[in-house]
């Protein structure tokens, strides 16, 4: 029975490792700026821990099969070592681990988080919602009209709440049910939910950030490949959950001008 | 006027409902909560069934369903709000009435005063409470399947607002999710007077000669268990107290101004939803050791007696999961890492997250390096205990990648994490659950389980486990989203094959634990009468008859003279030195 | 460790044979019960410390709090509730000073318990009639986070201080039986926890008048 166990460890070993070793599932390409340390930081740590799991394995599966079921009599032995050995082998393997890891995923966290935005930045507003987003691009004038939570009427459209009729501000903003973004500007995202937890996840950004009801978060990041990408909502948001996406449509410069003009004649 | 202490021993029950029901001994106490958390465990994983069966074939009928919930399953097919109501209740049921149940409360009753030499626990009546307020909570939990609004849709972190709001923000949300917090909030103060009283047993009831460090791994284990199950319920239990009063006395703990639910403007302001998260993952993360040191402990006491040798250190061990214990109050914010907490507390809380990794890898070379020189005796516990560390180290390099705040932007919310948790608390720490039955039921119930029965259940778990989780990292590798009751996404199309095969895996596997349950149930009747020692174990719980006599000891108060670590050495009996056993130890 | 270091423990012959059960295990479970106080002790504060840092993240983030002034009557109940600590100190006295307690020992005990519970229940009053106060100002649970809290707070500490006034009846009713016993662990453990009550709510008030 241990042979056996030892055969059967190995096998699965081998067969949860080939997938990730022959690159069978992998994460998109990546088409932001700040994406390729998180993709540097996630290979690494799948070196390591790819190491650490097939080690950890095969000794397992080796000493099951040397040491089962030995002739009754067979004295046994210990570990030349002990504990101490054990003890100060994890220290160093994954202390050091540890600290590597630790270290340099700051950078990569650092990179999406501690960076100011640009001063001249495109800022768009998303409103995630039971289950849509929408954004708003604050016109011609630069400046966003307030929100008033009651005058929400998604009969007609009116998904932010905006008084066009009082505030001056709000009349010339665009409210579009997609991201466009110019390619390699960079995109300040102000983040607000109307009703409960949403999030923003977009994989091709390496970017997930939560909307919490009540604080406005803000994002950024420039994108540098046009394309249509899934924005997908990440937080548990009620039975349309798994319905709520939109796209963001990464374009260039001069189409993205084009897009605007036909959106604010549109209003 | 007499003076007396209190009469902590119990005269032996006379009337059925007391010896069987209502019962203050531990042992019946130990097996009432090993049978809710097999009631909860068998409910939980007909629920995983019907979302994986959703997931691939989500225009094929459940036959049967729609007689449960008409609403939710019209025809038998499963509308993406009772996906959520499942996906909600399946969560809750595992992590508190089975993870939390099964091997801390059910084993910890039945074995931790045997072990330390006491005849029963220091509060039977608490003792016995504690078991009736979780049975409570599992019954009003199970009663939100049955109302018209179906049981909740918020997850089983019940993330506020959502869950703060009421019936405005989706089905289930109004009396379903309140059904849900009075469940926790009962079964809070349940796992209070369980960890009261497997405190004060340990440090007080301890036979003569027990000194702490002369104690079981598995005793240590119950014991840190119980000190961190004190303080995180100590903080679940007023969190659960402020959701209800949001969600029926019109509070605002959790709910902000302005928001717009179902058109309606709500009539709360201020409140915090991230306080919600903080409240709930400073229990949440303790949580998970909950259910794991347990495990950990009974894996390294079953295989002491399996190798026939002590652990290169068992001290080492204990301080390890004290290690963890301690640290395990300062990582909850890595659940929060996109949550839109301070950026910075990220780094901070990434550290202590990353460093708990150096005490579960201690544990871990020390499982591994203690079978160098072994004579493994191959039983169906030693296979589910050799399980749990293959297990263990699978789920737990996945960590690795979720301690980074970096990566954790790009896995958060995937099935990567799915994979991870399930893998490192849920199934390993079944599988020290598992080990544990294989091991103790013949103590238990006086019968010996049938270990062929036992293998073939192994081989099937170990097996499909792997086939079901694994798969899970690649498809958080690829971004695949969890908690989507169907995927609707461009990408997601590609991954239906690898979908398609853990749910295959997952019926396959799930059927293989019937073969468990007929183990159980024929053997409890038809089992082979179980020997006083069949493992040639050291600690006391070898020391008594199976089924152990209603007071344990009989009239005698054992006497300990050795840790329960005296394998390979030279005994009267054979290659162990029982720990009540005045042998003096010879060398080995 | 390995199995060669076993030192050999010497064993007197007359231990060897396991030893018939005695008194000793009376003396473990008064220990018992005065752990299961203190560690119940713990998880109280645990909780409690919860709500108080519930209280603070709430303040933070949010621009409806205000301020509560708190009913007067409030620092009334507190000499009352800490009065109630000083009788039951009385009575722990002449607990202490009788090894055995006759008659007379029995009655001094009984009224120190009488008053401290008549305190404790003066002080549960009390804190209705604060509620009343308040209540009559239109503040009530859900008015502002500062009634709510206020009303959280004392509430969940008069459910804990219920516990205490079990315990007091229990030992209460244990002295006017006369064929009962009287346990002094159970006497020593109740004291505990009640000062323990009486320390929790100077603790909650500090809160309450700093922070509301």
């Amino acid at each position: 029975m241990g042979k056996f166990f030892a055969i059967i460890v190995v096998i699965i070993a081998i067969a949860s490792a080939y997938p990730i070793i022959a690159h069978k599932y992998v994460q998109p390409e990546d088409i932001s700026t700040h994406g390729h340390a998180i993709d540097e930081q996630l290979s690494d740590t799948m070196a390591e821990s790819g190491f650490a799991f097939l080690g950890a394995q095969f000794v397992l599966a080796f000493f099951v099969w040397r040491f089962t079921a030995r002739k009754d009599g067979t004295k046994v032995s210990h570990l030349p070592g002990g504990a101490k050995l054990m003890v100060v082998a994890a220290f160093i393997l994954v202390g050091t681990e540890v600290l590597a890891l630790g270290v340099f995923g700051q950078k990569a966290w650092a990179s999406v988080y501690f960076t100011a935005p640009k001063p001249d930045d495109l800022q768009v507003q998303v409103q995630a919602g039971q289950f849509a987003f929408y954004f708003r691009y604050p016109g011609p004038d630069g400046k966003f009209g307030p929100l008033h939570p009651d005058k929400i009427d998604e009969g007609n459209a009116n998904f932010f709440g905006l008084d066009p009729a009082n505030d001056v501000e709000a009349r010339d903003d665009v409210v579009a049910a997609e991201l466009a973004v110019p390619v390699n500007k960079e995109v300040h995202l102000l983040m607000h939910a109307k009703d409960v937890g949403h999030s923003f996840y977009v994989r091709e950004l390496r970017l997930q950030q939560d909307f919490v009801p009540g604080l406005d978060l803000s994002l950024h990041f420039t994108a540098t490949k046009p394309g249509k990408y899934e924005i997908l909502c990440t937080q548990l948001c009620g039975l349309g959950h798994y319905n709520m996406k939109a796209y963001l449509d990464v374009m260039t410069q001069e189409d993205f001008e084009k897009w605007m003009k036909e959106k604010i004649s549109e209003q | 006027m007499q003076e007396a202490s209190p009469a902590q021993v119990h005269a032996p029950p006379t009337s059925f409902l007391r010896k069987h029901v209502f019962s203050l001994d531990h042992k019946v106490i130990g097996l009432q909560y090993y049978g809710l958390a097999l009631a909860a465990v068998t409910l939980g994983m007909v629920l995983s069934w019907l979302m994986r069966f959703h997931l691939v074939w989500p225009t094929v009928a459940v036959p049967g369903l729609s007689l449960i919930s008409k609403v939710g399953a019209p025809g038998g097919i499963i509308t993406p709000e009772y996906y959520l109501s499942l996906l909600t209740m399946h969560g809750t049921l595992m992590v508190f009435f089975v993870l939390t149940n099964a091997p801390f409360a059910a084993f910890g009753n039945f074995f931790l005063p045997i072990q330390i030499g006491a005849e029963d626990m220091a509060f039977p009546r608490f003792n016995m409470m504690s078991f009736w307020t979780t049975l409570a909570a599992f019954l009003v939990l199970i009663t939100a399947f049955f109302i018209p609004d179906g049981p909740p849709i918020s997850g089983w972190t019940a993330y506020a607002p959502l869950s703060a709001i009421g019936s405005d923000a989706g089905p289930g949300l109004g009396w379903g999710q309140t059904l849900w917090a009075i469940s926790i909030a009962l079964f809070c103060a349940g796992s209070l007077l369980g960890a009261l009283n497997f405190i004060s047993t340990t440090l007080d009831l301890r036979a003569k000669g027990m000194t702490l460090m002369r104690m079981p791994i598995c005793t240590w284990a119950w014991f840190i268990t119980s000190c961190i199950a004190l303080l995180a319920f100590a903080v679940l239990l007023p969190a659960c107290l402020l959701l209800i009063l949001d969600r029926t006395a019109g509070t605002s703990f959790f709910i902000p101004s302005g928001l717009v639910v179902s058109d309606r403007l709500q009539p709360h302001a201020g409140g915090s939803p991230l306080l919600w998260q903080h409240l709930f993952w400073f229990f949440g993360h303790p949580e998970v050791y909950i259910a794991i040191l347990p495990s950990m402990g009974i894996v390294s006491h079953v295989l002491m007696a399996s190798m026939r040798k002590p652990l290169l250190s068992a001290k080492v061990i204990i301080y390890s999961m004290l290690s963890i214990g301690f640290l395990s109050w300062m990582v909850w914010g890595h659940h929060m890492f996109v949550s839109g907490m301070n950026p910075f507390s990220s780094l901070v809380f990434s550290f202590p997250t990353l460093t708990i990794t150096i005490p579960a890898t201690i544990m871990t070379l020390i499982w591994l390096g203690s079978l160098y020189g072994a004579n493994i005796r191959m039983t169906s516990a030693s296979l589910f205990s050799l399980g749990f560390i293959s297990m263990f180290v699978s789920g737990g390099v996945s960590g690795f990648f979720l301690a980074q705040p970096s990566i954790d932007i790009y896995l958060h919310a995937t099935y990567f994490v799915v994979g991870h948790f399930h893998m490192v608390m849920g199934v390993a720490s079944i599988f020290g659950v598992f080990a544990g039955t294989y091991f103790w039921f013949g103590k238990m119930t006086g019968r010996m389980l049938n270990e062929t029965l036992g293998k073939v259940h192994f081989w099937i778990t170990f097996i499909g486990t792997y086939c079901i989780f694994m798969p899970f990292h690649y498809l958080g590798l690829v971004g695949n989203i969890r908690r989507y009751s169907t995927f609707v996404d461009d990408f997601m199309g590609p991954l239906m094959p690898l979908h398609k095969f853990i749910t295959i895996a997952a019926l396959i596997t799930g059927a293989g634990q019937l073969i468990f349950l007929f183990n159980l149930f024929h053997s409890r009747f038809w089992g082979k009468p179980a020997p006083q020692n069949p493992w040639d174990g050291t600690s006391l719980e070898w020391s008594i008859p199976s089924p152990p006599p209603w007071n344990n000891f009989g009239d005698v108060h054992p006497v300990v003279y050795h840790d329960s670590y005296q394998y390979g050495v030279k005994g009267s009996k054979g290659d162990y030195v029982m720990q009540d056993s005045p042998e003096q130890v010879v060398g080995g | 460790m390995s199995s060669t270091t076993y030192t050999p423990v010497a064993i007197p012959v007359a231990q060897q044979a396991r030893t018939r059960v005695n008194v000793v295990a009376r003396s473990a479970a008064d220990g018992a019960s005065r752990s299961g106080v203190w560690v119940a002790i713990f998880a109280i504060t645990m909780s409690f410390a919860a709500f108080t840092s519930a209280l603070f993240v709430r303040e933070g983030g949010s621009v409806d709090w205000t301020h509560l002034v708190l009913p007067p009557i409030l620092y009334a109940n507190t000499l009352v509730l800490l009065l109630g600590s000083v009788t039951l100190w009385m009575a722990s006295r002449a607990v202490n000073a009788h090894a055995l307690l006759d008659s007379h020992a029995v009655k001094t005990v009984m009224g120190w318990l009488i008053a401290t519970l008549a305190l404790g229940l003066l002080f549960i009053a009390g804190q209705y009639e604060a509620w009343s106060q308040l209540a009559a100002q239109g503040l009530f649970l859900s008015t502002n986070p500062n009634s709510s809290f206020f009303y959280v707070f004392t509430g969940m500490h008069i459910l804990h201080l219920l516990g205490g006034i079990a315990a007091l009846v229990y030992l209460v009713g244990q002295l006017v039986g006369s064929h009962t016993t009287f346990r002094r662990a159970a006497f020593h453990n109740t004291a505990i926890y009640w000062h323990f009550m009486g320390v929790l709510w100077l603790y909650l008030l500090f809160v309450l008048r700093t922070k509301l």
